[in-house]
């Protein structure tokens, strides 16, 4: 009675592989005991979409029922994609989501501790319209800066975990992200804890002028410290200074499919060389073809990507 | 002196009167040496006046001026027994960025170095001091080497960036850039680190790690160009003159927020208008530097070195 529950459960969230499990489950002897554990995995796939759902609708998603993709222009039911992890149904395209969102689909449900909540932006420089700038990205997107970090869970497993968000600011790195980062760094070094970190930026932020360039300084020269695991995640965009530092640092590197990756903008490139550039020039496939990247995963495949990492590393 | 800037130009003519002059005077057998001796002075008080006048912009035309010395320059003056080393074992030789090792005051040091080039050949062969990630690759293998045997390293960084090309992206320069920082911490002896003219982003900081940073006086060091911030944030490189004030990008900037460790002081007229002496004041920095930094043992030396980028930043804790 109970796996026909869950088996109905299982179909209205459209989980058609772990129904499939369960059928072979329920055709074949098994014991109560392991039943339940299918059932309760069944039951945290189901709290996790919710949970998805519920927060990447706070932040970054365009407001309406409908979405269109940026890539196809396919128009997709909000609802039905936000369960594919923002991943266009048609053409794969991989929306661009927001920290709140990776953190729902990496991390165990409640297990993340958010550290260094108490640092802020300043404005070092005096630099023209930063400071209206800062306020506006914080009320629009309710954090601090570009960046979270904190220690999370992995099937129960401790890990340190950073992860940017291009809704502030275009993910820029200042002196509040390189700190954050260094810190999270430091904590797995101590703790001697794995550590993830998802990058989504542009690149440095100009408005701290040279204070942004030496946290590519800052983060690179504390990474050769550390021993334990690290995996870098690069989202799109995943560019210059950021690129240029930790996010090309990791033990283990994974792209996002599609993701725009590099060093120089390609705007940049294509005035200097004054020419076309070629098809998929930047991209996360162009970078795996080049030897810069280990794998492109598709984000529905990313935490079970991130375990198998995990439990051969540590 | 060839080529100057436009504010140069009343030091140019008067030394082009200083010049007329004293040739007028050999050929008349003397007599006017007090008046030469009045021009002079003049010179240095209009060289005095303008160089301590200038406005961020041009500082930053300072920084590129066409007859600013280069590493090889600086090299030439200084480090006897020069030998340069090629190549990065693994694609090529960039000659954007030179390395090698040479002897000042007796003791070897590793020196790497931008190189940009004078003439147009030589600019071009240099790609204008713009490194593609082979060069990097080559800074490290050759900074390492200086690690392995010993030798303290000195870096000379002036460039305007990285390349921004297809190759450069093929090969990796954001990887290059990264491996660079994170490789350089480790190198267990000293490592002096001056902007002897355009400090431009990544391009820079790829070997920009060390125990002191120094900038000349009339460099300048930033996170991107006044061009392309201005175009960037304004959507017009029209804005330049407007973005080399905001940045902060020039030596008192930097110092006043705790970057750089010193200031080394160019001839009255900028370095370009000496090179020998420019070379000079570099050398006594660089030896300075040295017997401060050459009695730490390598591992709190590298400590100290993680430890001092670790504080560069400026943010609010409540």
């Amino acid at each position: 009675m109970q796996l026909c529950r869950s088996g109905e459960i299982g179909r209205r969230i459209g989980l058609k592989i772990r129904w499939s499990v369960l059928l072979r489950v329920g055709s074949s002897p098994t014991s109560g005991k392991k039943l339940l554990i299918y059932l309760e995995q069944i039951m945290k796939w189901f709290q996790r979409r919710k949970r998805i759902e519920k927060e990447s609708k706070k932040k970054d998603i365009p407001d309406g029922v409908w979405i269109k993709c940026d890539n196809c222009g396919e128009i997709l039911y909000k609802k039905e994609i936000m369960k594919k992890f923002m991943v266009c149904t048609k053409c794969d395209y991989h929306f661009k989501v927001n920290s709140f969102f990776y953190k729902s689909i990496l991390l165990d449900e409640d297990s993340f501790e958010e550290e260094d909540i108490k640092i802020y932006p300043c404005d070092p420089l005096k630099f023209k319209d930063y400071k209206q700038k800062l306020k506006k990205a914080q009320k629009r997107t309710t954090l601090n800066d570009a960046i979270i970090c904190g220690q999370g869970k992995i099937e129960g497993k401790g890990i340190e975990i950073c992860i940017m968000d291009f809704s502030f600011i275009g993910g820029s790195m200042g002196s509040v992200v390189g700190e954050k980062v260094k810190r999270a760094i430091q904590r797995a070094i101590n703790m001697e804890l794995p550590l993830i970190i998802v990058s989504a930026s542009g690149g440095a932020r100009m408005h701290e002028g040279i204070l942004s360039l030496m946290q590519m300084a800052k983060t690179a020269t504390t990474l050769s410290k550390l021993h334990t695991p690290y995996i870098s995640i690069l989202t799109n965009p995943t560019t210059a200074g950021v690129m240029a530092s930790y996010a090309s640092l990791g033990d283990i590197i994974i792209a996002e499919p599609g993701a725009l990756i590099g060093f120089a903008g390609p705007r940049v490139i294509k005035q200097t060389l004054k020419k076309e550039l070629p098809e998929g020039f930047q991209r996360s496939e162009f970078l795996l073809e080049h030897g810069f990247v280990d794998m492109v995963v598709h984000r529905k495949y990313l935490q079970d990507t991130v375990k198998i990492i995990l439990g051969h590393l540590s | 002196m060839d080529k100057y800037l436009e504010f140069e130009k009343p030091i140019i003519e008067l030394q082009g009167k200083i010049e007329e002059l004293k040739s007028y005077n050999e050929d008349k057998g003397g007599g006017l040496e007090r008046e030469i001796g009045k021009l002079k002075e003049r010179l240095v008080k209009v060289q005095e006046e303008i160089f301590s006048n200038l406005n961020p912009w041009e500082k930053v035309e300072l920084a590129r001026h066409p007859s600013r010395p280069y590493t090889l320059d600086y090299v030439k003056y200084l480090f006897k027994d020069w030998l340069e080393l090629h190549g990065d074992r693994r694609f090529a030789d960039d000659k954007a960025l030179v390395s090698g090792i040479g002897r000042l005051k007796d003791i070897s040091f590793v020196v790497v170095g931008h190189q940009r080039g004078r003439k147009v050949d030589e600019k071009i062969k240099r790609n204008f001091g713009m490194a593609h990630p082979e060069g990097y690759r080559k800074a490290l293998r050759v900074m390492k080497l200086g690690g392995k045997f010993g030798l303290p390293i000195v870096t000379l960084i002036d460039s305007s960036g990285a390349y921004p090309g297809i190759g450069a992206e093929e090969r990796g320069v954001a990887h290059a850039i990264a491996e660079n920082m994170k490789e350089i911490t480790m190198i267990p002896v000293p490592i002096i680190v001056i902007i002897t003219g355009e400090g431009g982003s990544g391009g820079a900081i790829a070997i920009a790690i060390g125990d002191r940073i120094y900038m000349q006086k009339y460099a300048i060091y930033s996170v991107i160009s006044p061009e392309g911030c201005a175009s960037i944030l304004w959507r017009d490189q029209k804005y330049k003159k407007e973005a080399a004030g905001a940045l902060k990008l020039t030596p008192v900037d930097l110092k006043n927020l705790n970057i750089i460790d010193g200031i080394i002081s160019e001839p009255p007229g900028g370095a370009h208008s000496n090179h020998e002496e420019a070379s000079r004041l570099i050398g006594e920095a660089i030896m300075k530097a040295y017997n401060e930094l050459k009695d730490i043992p390598p591992p709190e030396l590298i400590e100290k070195r993680i430890e001092k980028f670790s504080r560069m930043g400026a943010f609010k804790e409540l």
